[in-house]
């Protein structure tokens, strides 16, 4: 059975306040990394799908997306087929 | 008046809910499973607070997608009083029954502490029994209570008198939009809120700020 590998990402959106990103911002500071202007945190999601049928394989991860995978009243997602 | 409790794996605040709705109604709740797929003939359904599913992913997001959720879902378009706690907050929200989102607690601290809550709109089922603008005590404990909405839909919620709760007197604990601190749907019927009013009802709580919110939906008379 062939396998269709693709990556999902979830951000938040802009404007959205990321709490958590501008924690891990201040400790990069404080681990001497300077000039690191902002830091946003996200979610990948590496999903495996059965079959050779790559439109219906990302039209599916759009779905998953809409459905669970992405809250999106506050985030964003991508899906790249890898 | 007839109450059911939903039971999910990782909620731990359901025996409070079924002991303050045990009290208050008189009646022990029913209790429904996470793959119930019909609710009983009932006036209320209680969602409670806790974990549900470890807050994977999202606080309530794999809760919103049990198949108990399409059934309460088809409660509250009939018009069924549905009420969602905390963790039931958040799950209300991740099905779309209640718009918004709720995130991290913009201290990134867990908050377990009590905060004066405002009554913003005592014209609903759920607080009748408050006067407007009437402050009240209540317990929080939460990571994830920070209510978001973008600027059209907070507007929304705003204009249309949704925001029936504020935490009061600067004692927002998580940075909630506006100190949103519970809404309601457009049909007035699905509440959610992140202070837990089922755990300040009777004197051994403390106090019973909480216990007017199921009266009014119970259809009782406010306690003396």
């Amino acid at each position: 059975m062939p396998v269709i590998k693709a990556r999902v990402t979830v951000t938040l959106k802009n404007g959205v306040l990321d709490p958590q990103g501008k924690a891990i911002e201040h400790a990069l500071d404080g681990l001497g990394f300077g000039g690191v202007g902002s830091v946003r945190q996200g979610k990948v999601f590496d999903v495996e799908i059965e079959g050779a049928d790559k439109a219906k394989a990302e039209a599916d991860l759009n779905a998953m997306c809409e459905k669970l995978l992405a809250n999106t009243v506050i985030e964003n997602y991508s899906v790249t087929l890898i | 008046m007839k109450s059911a409790v939903v039971l999910l794996p990782g909620l731990n605040r359901d025996r409070d809910m079924i002991a303050a709705l045990t009290k208050i109604s008189g009646k022990a709740p029913v209790t429904v499973w996470q793959t119930d797929t019909e609710i009983p003939d009932v006036d209320l359904i209680a969602i409670p607070g806790g974990f549900s599913f470890g807050d994977y992913l999202r606080c309530g997001a794999i809760a919103a997608r049990m198949p108990v959720m399409r059934a309460v879902a088809e409660k509250a378009a009939k018009g069924v009083q549905v009420v969602g706690v905390c963790n039931g907050f958040q799950i209300l929200v991740e099905a779309g029954l209640l718009s918004g989102a709720l995130m991290r607690n913009a201290s990134l601290k867990f908050v377990c502490r009590e905060v004066k809550l405002e009554i913003a709109n005592a014209n609903t089922a759920f607080t009748r029994n408050y006067a407007a603008g009437q402050v009240i005590r209540c317990p929080v404990a939460h990571h994830d209570g920070n209510y978001f909405a973008d600027p059209e839909t907070l507007a929304r919620v705003e204009g249309e008198g949704r925001v029936v709760f504020r935490y009061a007197e600067g004692t927002n604990p998580n940075g909630s939009v506006n100190d949103i601190a519970g809404i309601i749907n457009d049909k007035g019927n699905v509440l959610g809120l992140m202070p837990h009013p089922e755990n300040l009802i009777e004197a051994a709580h403390g106090g019973n700020d909480g216990r007017a919110l199921f009266e009014s939906v119970l259809g009782l008379a406010k306690a003396a």
